[in-house]
C-alpha cells in the first residue's frame, strides 16, 4: 500500500515550527520521547517504545561450523525485519533502501565494535561454534526506528541465555534448561545509536524526529557510542553539508543520552531478573496497564461437562453416521445439485442473498441457456474448465482462474462429505 | 487422581472429577495500541501471545485486484528466522478462516492486509493467532459477518482432552486440534487437526471446544464494549 504523502502546508508548518525551535508534540529540540524497554517470558525477547513506534527482537542460537577466515570464532547474525505491520509501505519479504541502511547500520554498530565476545562463542575450533542470531521486528513506525532498533538488539542480548555445554574430549553435551542453568553472553559494552534530524542545512537539529519530522528533515545523523564514551558507529545522510563543530555537539549531546539510556536498559534487565528470583509474574502480560480502557483480561469458567456429556448423548442416538453430528454444519439444500459457493460470499447456511452480492438474476432465462447451464454445472463437478462462460449466463458471477480451483476442491469434496464447512486435515505420518 | 504441573508462569490442573483439563487460560488484550494501522490487537492465552495488525480497506496492487470484492492478504512472521513452509501454511489457514467471515463484497477493489507478528508461543497458537485477527478486524471497523473464536485442545496419551493446552502439553499428546466457530449458530469455520484420534475423539473435541467457544465470544463483546464505553 502506498503511504499518505505529507502535504505542502504540513511540510511548511513543521519547518517553521523548528526555525522558532519547537516541536510540534512539545519536546525540547534534545528530548528524547518516553522510553520503555520491556522483557518476554522466554529469554532474549525484549520490547522496545520510543514514544508511538515500537520495535520487538528476539536472540535465538543454534550450533553451525565457523568461517574459514576466522575458526575460533562465533558469529552474530543480525537481521532487522521491516514488517508491514509498522507502516502500510512496507513491502514484505524485499528490502527497501531504508531496510538495507539499517540492517547495515546495526551490523557495523554491533558486530565490529565487537561489543558480544565471539571468542567465548566457540565450542570445538574449526568445527562448531554458537551461532547467535538476533532478529528485530519494527511494529510501528513512527520515527526514529534506528534508535528503537539499536536499543532492542543490545537488550535482548544482554538479556538472552544459552544452553550450557560441556566438552569430553571427542563428545560435546548441550545441557536443556531444565539440567542446567543457561549461560549469559558475554556483552563487553552496551553500544546505543543516537539519531540528530538536521533543518536548513545544518543550522537546527532535532533529536529523536517523528515520523513528520522526517519526512522534512534536510538529512540525518547517526551516532553509535557507548557510556565510556566510545564512538563505534558515525553516519551522515541526506542532503547537507555539516560543520565540524557540529558534529562535535552532536556527540556530546549523544554521550548524556546514552549514558541515561544504558541506565534504563539496566534497570529493566534488573527488575526482570529479581522477578524471575522471586517466583513471580514477568513477561509481556504483565507489563501491559490494566486500568486502560482499551485492555481487557478474564478468567474464563470451565466448561459444564454435564452439557457436553448431553450432546454427545444426542449424537450417538441419532446413529453413528459421522454426518448426523454435524447436521447443525449442512446448510439445508433445496435441490439436489451440488452448490458451489465461492469464499468471501455466502458461507455457512446461507442460500440465496449474500450482503452486497444483490439477489439472483432476475432475467427470464431460454431454454437454451437453460441447457448450458445444466451443462455447465455438470461439467463443474466433473473437473472441466469449460463452466466458465455459463457462469456468466448464470447471473453475474465474476470468476477468475484462481477462483475456479477453489471451486474445483469444494466440489470435490462436498461430493464426499458435507458441504459448506471449510475443512483441512493434516495427518502426522 | 492429582497431578499437578506448573512451569514459569503457567498452572495447569487435571480436576479431580473428569480427570480433563477444561477451562481456557486466562485471556487478555489490548487493542489499538499501535497508532499506524487502522487496527491493532495484542492477545495473551496464557504465555501465548500475538500481535495482529490491519490495514484496510485500502489501495491494492493490480495483480492482486479483484473486480467484485476486497483482496485480504496475511503475512504472517515468525519471531526468530525466516518465514518457512510451516508459516505459509498457517497464513493460508487465517486467510479462508477470515475470507468467510469478512464482507469482502462491501469493499470492491481494494485489499485488507493482515500482519500476525508471532512474540510468544506457547501452546494453542493457532487459535491464539484467529482470536487476535478477530479483535484486529474488530479495532479497524471492517464489516464481519460475525466475529469467529478458535479454542484449541489436544488429546495425550491417557485419552483425555486437555483444553487450551500449553507448549509441553502439546507435545506430550498424540493429537491436536484447533476449532474455529462464528458466534451466530456457534457453526464451525475451520479445523485444523493434527495426529491420530478416534471419530469419538473428535466429536468430544469439537463439543467441548464448541462450549468453550462461548467465554472467548463474552471476552470480544466485553473488551469492545468497555473500549467503546467512553466517547472521546
Amino acid at each position: 500500500m502506498r503511504e499518505t504523502p505529507l502535504s505542502n502546508c504540513e511540510r511548511e508548518f513543521i519547518k517553521k515550527a523548528v526555525a522558532d525551535k519547537r516541536r510540534i508534540d512539545g519536546r525540547q529540540a534534545y528530548d528524547y520521547r518516553h522510553l520503555k524497554v520491556s522483557f518476554g517470558v522466554e529469554r532474549g525477547c525484549c520490547q522496545v517504545e520510543v514514544g508511538e513506534t515500537r520495535v520487538m527482537s528476539q536472540v535465538s542460537c543454534q550450533v553451525v561450523e565457523p568461517k574459514q577466515a576466522r575458526p575460533a570464532d562465533g558469529i552474530l547474525y543480525i537481521n532487522v525485519e521491516l514488517s508491514p505491520m509498522a507502516c502500510p509501505s512496507f513491502e514484505p519479504g524485499r528490502l527497501s533502501d531504508f531496510g538495507v541502511e539499517i540492517n547495515r547500520l546495526l551490523e557495523r554498530c554491533l558486530k565490529e565494535s565487537r561489543c558480544i565476545d565471539t571468542e567465548s562463542l566457540c565450542i570445538v575450533a574449526g568445527e562448531k561454534v554458537w551461532e547467535v542470531r538476533v532478529d528485530v521486528h519494527a511494529l510501528n513506525h513512527d520515527g526514529n526506528l534506528i534508535d528503537a532498533c539499536s536499543i532492542a538488539a543490545i537488550a535482548s542480548l544482554a538479556h538472552f541465555r544459552r544452553p550450557d555445554i560441556t566438552v569430553s574430549g571427542d563428545e560435546i553435551t548441550i545441557h536443556p534448561a531444565s539440567e542446567k542453568d543457561p549461560v549469559p553472553l558475554s556483552v563487553h559494552h552496551m553500544p546505543i545509536c543516537v539519531s540528530f534530524a538536521f533543518f536548513e542545512q545544518g543550522k537546527f537539529l532535532l533529536v529523536d524526529p517523528t515520523d513528520k519530522e522526517e519526512k522534512v528533515m534536510d538529512g540525518r545523523m547517526v551516532i553509535g557510542m557507548n557510556k565510556h564514551r566510545e564512538i563505534c558507529t558515525l553516519q551522515i545522510t541526506g542532503q547537507m553539508l555539516l560543520l565540524k563543530d557540529q558534529v562535535l555537539r552532536c556527540s556530546n549531546i549523544a554521550v548524556v543520552k546514552v549514558t541515561e539510556i544504558t541506565e534504563l536498559i539496566h534497570k529493566a534487565l534488573e527488575n526482570d531478573r529479581q522477578e524471575r528470583s522471586k517466583g513471580g509474574k514477568f513477561g509481556f502480560a504483565e507489563s501491559v496497564c490494566k486500568n486502560k480502557l482499551t485492555t481487557n483480561q478474564k478468567t474464563t469458567e470451565p466448561v459444564d461437562m454435564d452439557t457436553v456429556e448431553g450432546e454427545m448423548a444426542s449424537a450417538y442416538l441419532q446413529g453413528s453416521d459421522d454426518s448426523d453430528t454435524n447436521s447443525d454444519i449442512t446448510s439445508s439444500e433445496d435441490d439436489d445439485s451440488v452448490i458451489i459457493m465461492e469464499s468471501g460470499v455466502g458461507g455457512i447456511g446461507m442460500t440465496g442473498k449474500s450482503i452486497g452480492m444483490g439477489g439472483k438474476s432476475a432475467w427470464d432465462v431460454d431454454d437454451e441457456m437453460k441447457e448450458l447451464k445444466d451443462e455447465g454445472t455438470k461439467q463443474s463437478t466433473q473437473k472441466s474448465q469449460k463452466s466458465h462462460t455459463t457462469k456468466h449466463a448464470d447471473g453475474g458471477d465474476l470468476g477468475d482462474s484462481s477462483e475456479e480451483e477453489t471451486t474445483e476442491v469444494l466440489g470435490q469434496t462436498a461430493q464426499k462429505q458435507t458441504t459448506g464447512a471449510h475443512k483441512t486435515k493434516k495427518r502426522k505420518s | 487422581m492429582y497431578v499437578y504441573f506448573a512451569y514459569l508462569t503457567d498452572i495447569t490442573m487435571k480436576s479431580t472429577k473428569g480427570t480433563e483439563v477444561v477451562t481456557l487460560r486466562p485471556l487478555t488484550c489490548e487493542m489499538g495500541q499501535l497508532s499506524r494501522p487502522d487496527g491493532s490487537a495484542t492477545t495473551f492465552q496464557g504465555d501465548t501471545c500475538v500481535t495482529v495488525s490491519v490495514y484496510g480497506p485500502g489501495e491494492v496492487r493490480i495483480n492482486k485486484e479483484q473486480l467484485d470484492r476486497a483482496t485480504i492478504d496475511v503475512v504472517y512472521k515468525p519471531k526468530s528466522g525466516l518465514p518457512a513452509c510451516a508459516d505459509k501454511a498457517r497464513e493460508k489457514v487465517i486467510r479462508h478462516t477470515c475470507e468467510s467471515v469478512l464482507l469482502a463484497n462491501l469493499h470492491p477493489r481494494s485489499s485488507i492486509n493482515v500482519t500476525v507478528q508471532e512474540v510468544q508461543d506457547s501452546g494453542s497458537f493457532l487459535a491464539t493467532c484467529v482470536n487476535s485477527c478477530c479483535l484486529a478486524l474488530l479495532d479497524a471497523s471492517i464489516s464481519m459477518k460475525c466475529t469467529m473464536a478458535a479454542v484449541g485442545c489436544c488429546i495425550d496419551f491417557e485419552n483425555e482432552i486437555i483444553l487450551d493446552p500449553t507448549k509441553q502439553q502439546e507435545e506430550r499428546s498424540k493429537a491436536t486440534m484447533t476449532f474455529v466457530f462464528d458466534s451466530k449458530d456457534l457453526k464451525l469455520l475451520t479445523v485444523v487437526a493434527e495426529g491420530k484420534y478416534t471419530r469419538e475423539q473428535f466429536q468430544r473435541c469439537l463439543i467441548v471446544c464448541k462450549e468453550a467457544s462461548e467465554s472467548v465470544f463474552s471476552f470480544f463483546r466485553d473488551s469492545v464494549k468497555r473500549k467503546l464505553s467512553k466517547t472521546v
